[in-house]
């Protein structure tokens, strides 16, 4: 999908700037009144400092190239992004797994992580190691260039688990947060991956789809919205998967962006303060997920990396050090944007956190 | 008193109502929100049923809230409008039927 849109960094845009979005987010909202502190929500719940209970999860982002632009991407991908994991540093990445075996998951996201060269390798060298490979295919790439047609046979191949964005059953919606004629290839690549046994009963392929929503408004009701997504998905073009997750969008980046420029930022952080809930709070996915950046570097999630907010400062920075044990007694980097992991039922990147 | 009589950061303070009568207050909330629960109907029906109320008691704070409910639930645009034409259908319907009471009128009074 050829896209027009630049990425805000290359459009010079302030909310490129991590720093810029982090004062925005801990300016005051008006007369002097600030949103109150997580760390202090957190402190109030016992909470504090926040801690990992294990990891098991290595999130992997391989890059920011993607064939979209989305309009609430946190990453700010875009064809016009040019950083790409190496395969050195995918080397360090599978020599911390062959050191950390309580790392049952990799979980692997971008950008499009198939547009990584060394993507199919990677892919091959974990499962050699016995690990679940996650991938966050954004399903357009599967139709975007020959070369990804038999993505489908490749995922099916390697038990590859897919978790792929479709913000709605309908068109109107879909394409306009993820870009016009998205939901018609969405819909044309579901279908090529349920013609490879993926979503289907007794299969093993497992499909899931991601909700979040296209506004500024938090999403609600994972069970009774997957429902839904079933019947119409079924019903309307023969699609079927496994789970839906339910996704809240954290105010950073091109999100941010839409929130001031729209004039929802303050009702939409007064939402995500007023839904803080400290069972979400306690199931947070940074406390069993690690980060790694396309440079290598750690962060406590997808989110932080974004924020260039790297773990702990006198833990293991680098893919090259990694250390689980000395990870695994860090404190969490937390700031204003955590509340969108914890509001409501909760929200990580496998849904919602509270069941 | 505010110089407008509906102000949306009113709907924020909805729950205050207790400051006054604390038992009420707090029996109707418990009610408030066991109804929107899921049962029979699924929260998004509820939530869509809610917003045509809204529309037929003409209330701008419920609008609002159903509104946005309405979205947080996965309803689509096209269903939220069909509630409110539920909702029209029954106020236009309510006020025309009336006219079956004019006509009886009428026609008692007519030669």
């Amino acid at each position: 999908m050829a896209s027009t849109v630049k990425s805000l960094k290359n459009q010079h845009h302030q909310f490129a700037d991590p720093f810029y979005q982090l004062q925005v987010l801990q300016q005051p909202v008006k007369q002097g009144e600030t949103f109150p502190a997580f760390a202090e929500q957190l402190l109030e719940h016992g909470l504090y400092p926040l801690q990992p209970t294990g990891t098991t999860i290595l999130q992997v982002n391989v890059g920011k190239m993607c064939n979209q632009t989305c309009k609430h991407c946190h990453v700010d991908a875009g064809p016009d992004r040019k950083e790409i994991m190496t395969r050195e540093t995918m080397q360090h990445c599978l020599a911390a797994l062959d050191n950390s075996p309580q790392i049952t998951t990799v979980d692997l996201t971008g950008g499009a992580p198939e547009m990584n060269p060394d993507f199919r390798w990677f892919v091959q060298e974990i499962c050699k190691r016995g690990r679940q490979v996650i991938v966050r295919c954004n399903l357009t790439i599967i139709l975007a260039n020959k070369k990804y047609y038999n993505l489908p046979e490749f995922f099916k191949e390697h038990r590859v688990h897919i978790v792929s964005s479709l913000p709605y059953f309908q068109a109107s919606r879909t394409d306009a947060q993820r870009g016009d004629g998205v939901f018609e290839k969405s819909i044309k690549a579901l279908l090529m991956l349920n013609e490879a046994g993926y979503g289907q009963e007794n299969s093993g392929l497992m499909l899931d789809l991601v909700y979040n929503p296209s506004g500024a408004f938090l999403p609600s009701g994972q069970k009774s919205l997957e429902a839904e997504f079933k019947r119409r998905l079924k019903n309307g073009y023969g699609i079927e998967f496994n789970n839906l997750f339910c996704i809240t969008n954290l105010p950073i980046s091109r999100y941010l962006d839409y929130l001031v420029n729209s004039g929802n930022y303050q009702n939409y952080m007064q939402k995500l303060v007023d839904a803080f809930n400290p069972a979400a709070a306690n199931n947070v996915m940074c406390r069993n997920t690690l980060s790694v950046g396309w440079d290598g570097y750690l962060y406590d999630c997808d989110f932080n990396q974004m924020l260039e907010l790297k773990v702990e400062r006198d833990r293991p920075q680098h893919i090259n050090q990694f250390n689980i044990k000395q990870l695994d007694d860090r404190n969490i980097v937390l700031n204003q944007h955590c509340y969108g992991c914890t509001a409501g039922a909760g929200s990580s990147c496998g849904g919602e956190t509270v069941k | 008193m505010e110089n407008s009589y509906y102000n949306p950061a009113d709907l924020a303070k909805f729950g205050n109502v207790t400051e006054f009568q604390p038992e009420m207050g707090r029996k109707f909330f418990d009610y408030y929100g066991e109804v929107f629960k899921e049962g029979a109907l699924t929260e998004r029906e509820k939530a869509l049923i809610a917003l045509a109320v809204a529309h037929a008691v003409q209330c701008p704070y419920c609008i609002d809230a159903y509104s946005t409910d309405c979205l947080q639930k996965g309803a689509d645009e096209t269903q939220m409008m069909e509630a409110v034409h539920v909702a029209a259908a029954i106020k236009g319907g309510a006020a025309l039927v009336h006219g079956v009471q004019m006509m009886n009128k009428v026609k008692e009074l007519s030669m």
